[in-house]
C-alpha cells in the first residue's frame, strides 16, 4: 500500500519535472521522426522486403522497428535522471525517508511509462501521416493494433529497469546518457527492426531472432498486419506475442532485483 | 542508558582507507553535539551510517533508542537529515519539495500540505513557494533543504555541514533556526569545520581526526587545555621590545614569546580586562608606544593545532576523503565548490 503510494509520490514528480524540461521531451521526439523520414526516403527504395522493393512495404515493414527502437531509447532518459538525481544528493534524501525500497525507482520508470506512451502517440500519427497503413499486408482490427501498442509499451518499462541500473552503476548523468545509449545499437540493429534478418549472415541470424527486441517488433508487425513477418522457424519468430512477453517480463524481474538492491547499497 | 544517538566502535574502511577506526558518540537527549574536523576526518561518514545510508563495517549504533542496522526504516522516521548539498529537486518549487518529502515521510496529502505551508512560513519562503527551487539563492536553497529535514519535526536531528560555502548573514540565519530548533528539544548532532560553530551551538564537542575521537568536552573545556588568556602587545619601535618584555614578565604566568619581525609580544596571563589595564598603564609610564594591545583568548583553532599539531585545512586530507568516500565524482564538484568558499569564508 505505502509502496504503491510512494512510488506514484515519485512518478508525480518525475512527471513535473518532465513538464518543466520540455525540450528534452521534444527531442525524445525529434529523434524517431527523424529516423521514420530518414530511413522512409534515403532507404525506402533499395530495400528488400520478403522480395519486394516496392518503397511502399518497406515503409509499412520498417514503422514496427520504428516504434520499438523509439520505446528502448527511453531507457537512457530514465537511467540520466537517476544518474542525476545520485549527483545531487536527492537520492541520499529519499533513501533517508521511511519509504517503501523500490518506490523511487519504480516512480521513476512508471513517469517514463507516460512519456513513452505520449512519444509513441505522436510518433504514430506521424507514421500515418507519412503513409503506414495497418492492414496493408493482412487484415488487423482496432483491438490487435491497440495489443500491439501495449506490447511496445511493456518493451520499454523493461528496458527502463535497464537503465535504471545503468544510472544507479555510473557516476555522472552524461555517462548514464551515453552508457545508456551504445548497447542499444547493436540491440536495435541486429534485429528484425530495419532489414529482413532471414537475408542476414547465417551466424548473425539466430542472433537476431532470438534477440527479444525482435520478438516485440515481429509480434507488433503480425497484429499491425504490416508486411516482412519473418517465416522464421524460430521460436520467438514463431510465437512473437508470447515470446515478447516472457521476455519483457523475465527483463522486468532480472533487473528490477538488481536495480532495488543497487539502489539500498550502493547510492551514494 | 545510552543517549538519543549512540554510537560504539564505529569503524568503516574504503579500501585500503579507515574513514572510521573505533567512533564512539553519545549524544544525550535534547543535547547537540558539535562533530568537529577537517575535510577527511571522517565526519560524513559517520553521519552516513548513523542515518541508515551506509553500512558500518562493524559498530554498535542506536538512534532514538532503536538499533540503527536492525531497524532502519524505525529509525528513519524519527530522524530528519540536512546535509552540506541542499538536496532538493531544483525542477520543482519549494512547496512541491516539502509536500512531496512530508508524503513519503507517510503524511497524507492535506496534512503534507498544510504542512509545507508552515515550514515555508517558518523559514521565510512563503514568497518563492511558487519559483522552481533552481531560481534560488545558496541561502535559500539550503533553508529549503533544511525545511525538508523538519517536515515531521523529528525528534532526532543530523546536519552535516549546515553553513559551508553560505555568507555570513545565511549563516548566522542558520544559526538561529538550529538554535530554536534545538531549545525546542530536539536532539542534534551537527557536523562542522568550523570552529566558531561548534562554539556558537553545541554543548559538547567531539574532535574528529583520521577517522578517530582525539578528544571532547565542551567547548570551554577544551580551550582551558591550550592554557586560557594571553596578552598580546605590539610595540611601535623595535628598541623598545626588551622593557616591554620585561613589564610582561612582571605581569604574566608563564613564558613571553617575541616575533621580532612583527614587534609582537604574548604572554599568558590570568585576570582578564582588569589585569590588561594595568599592563596598558605600567607600558605607558615606561614610555612604550604602543600599535595594539589586547586580550586573547583561545579559538578553537588554537584547539585544534594543540591537539593534532596541524591546522584544520590539509590537503593530503581532502584528498584522502574523496577516496575515502567512495563518491568519486558523485559531489567531487560540489564539495571543491563548498570547500573554496569555506576557505574564503575562515580567511
Amino acid at each position: 500500500m505505502s509502496a504503491m503510494n510512494d512510488s506514484l509520490v515519485i512518478a508525480r514528480r518525475n512527471l513535473i519535472r518532465m513538464s518543466r524540461i520540455p525540450e528534452m521531451v521534444i527531442f525524445g521526439l525529434i529523434q524517431p521522426i527523424m529516423f521514420v523520414v530518414l530511413f522512409t526516403y534515403v532507404f525506402g527504395g533499395s530495400m528488400n522486403i520478403g522480395g519486394s522493393t516496392d518503397p511502399d512495404v518497406y515503409k509499412n515493414f520498417l514503422m514496427a522497428g520504428i516504434f520499438a527502437q523509439t520505446v528502448t531509447f527511453a531507457t537512457a532518459g530514465a537511467g540520466a535522471g537517476i544518474a542525476d538525481d545520485m549527483h545531487k544528493g536527492l537520492i541520499d534524501r529519499f533513501r533517508s525517508l521511511p519509504m517503501a525500497r523500490g518506490a523511487v525507482l519504480t516512480g521513476r520508470t512508471m513517469a517514463d511509462l507516460v512519456q513513452t506512451a505520449l512519444t509513441l502517440l505522436v510518433l504514430a500519427v506521424v507514421a500515418l501521416l507519412v503513409g503506414w497503413r495497418p492492414g496493408f499486408a493482412e487484415p488487423t482490427n482496432f483491438g490487435k493494433v491497440i495489443a500491439g501498442f501495449g506490447l511496445l509499451l511493456l518493451l520499454g518499462y523493461a528496458f527502463t529497469w535497464i537503465g535504471a541500473l545503468i544510472g544507479l552503476t555510473v557516476r555522472t548523468p552524461e555517462a548514464a546518457t551515453s552508457g545508456g545509449l551504445i548497447w542499444l545499437f547493436p540491440v536495435t540493429f541486429i534485429s528484425n527492426a530495419f532489414v529482413d534478418s532471414s537475408q542476414m549472415a547465417s551466424w548473425l541470424q539466430p542472433i537476431a531472432e532470438w534477440n527479444p527486441f525482435s520478438a516485440t517488433v515481429q509480434a507488433c508487425r503480425k497484429l499491425f498486419g504490416d508486411p516482412g513477418v519473418s517465416p522464421s522457424d524460430a521460436w520467438p519468430m514463431a510465437h512473437p506475442v508470447w515470446a515478447s512477453i516472457i521476455y519483457s517480463v523475465v527483463i522486468v524481474a532480472i533487473f528490477r532485483t538488481l536495480a532495488v538492491r543497487k539502489y539500498r547499497r550502493a547510492a551514494g | 542508558m545510552p543517549g538519543a544517538i549512540y554510537a560504539e566502535g564505529l569503524v568503516k574502511t574504503f579500501g585500503d582507507v579507515r574513514a572510521l577506526d573505533g567512533v564512539d558518540l553519545d549524544v544525550p537527549e535534547g543535547t547537540v553535539l558539535g562533530l568537529l574536523g577537517p575535510n577527511g576526518a571522517g565526519k560524513t561518514t559517520a553521519v552516513r551510517c548513523l542515518t541508515t545510508l551506509l553500512r558500518p563495517d562493524s559498530g554498535r549504533l542506536q538512534v532514538a533508542g532503536l538499533d540503527v542496522l536492525k531497524h532502519p526504516n524505525e529509525v528513519r522516521r524519527s530522524i530528519g537529515l540536512s546535509g552540506q548539498f541542499a538536496a532538493v529537486d531544483e525542477y520543482l518549487t519549494g512547496r512541491e519539495n516539502l509536500q512531496m518529502v512530508g508524503q513519503l515521510y507517510q503524511m497524507r496529502a492535506r496534512p503534507a500540505k498544510a504542512r509545507a505551508e508552515e515550514l515555508l512560513e517558518q523559514f521565510d519562503l512563503t514568497e518563492a513557494a511558487d519559483r522552481t527551487a533552481r531560481t534560488y539563492s545558496g541561502g535559500m536553497r539550503r533553508r529549503l533543504d533544511l525545511a525538508a529535514a523538519l517536515v515531521v519535526s523529528p525528534p532526532v536531528m543530523f546536519m552535516d555541514e549546515p553553513t559551508t560555502g553560505l555568507d555570513p548573514r545565511n549563516r548566522q540565519l542558520l544559526w538561529d533556526v538550529i538554535k530554536r530548533l534545538v531549545s525546542g528539544g530536539t536532539t542534534l548532532l551537527l557536523t562542522t569545520q568550523y570552529l566558531e560553530e561548534a562554539d556558537h551551538l553545541a554543548h559538547d564537542i567531539a574532535v574528529v581526526d583520521h577517522g578517530k575521537v582525539i578528544a571532547r568536552g565542551t567547548s570551554d573545556e577544551l580551550k582551558a587545555r591550550t592554557g586560557g588568556e594571553r596578552i598580546e602587545v605590539v610595540v611601535h619601535e623595535r628598541e623598545q621590545i626588551s622593557v616591554a618584555r620585561e613589564v610582561l614578565a612582571g605581569f604574566g604566568k608563564g613564558e613571553t614569546t617575541v616575533e621580532e619581525h612583527t614587534r609582537c609580544l604574548t604572554v599568558p596571563v590570568t585576570g582578564g580586562a582588569k589585569l590588561l589595564a594595568e599592563v596598558i598603564r605600567e607600558l605607558d609610564t615606561r614610555g612604550i608606544e604602543m600599535d595594539d594591545i589586547g586580550l586573547r583568548r583561545p579559538t578553537l583553532d588554537d584547539v585544534f593545532l594543540s591537539l593534532t599539531g596541524h591546522m584544520a585545512e590539509e590537503k593530503a586530507e581532502e584528498k584522502a576523503e574523496e577516496k575515502a568516500e567512495g563518491n568519486g565524482d558523485r559531489q567531487g564538484q560540489d564539495r571543491s565548490k563548498g570547500r573554496q568558499k569555506g576557505k574564503e569564508a575562515t580567511v
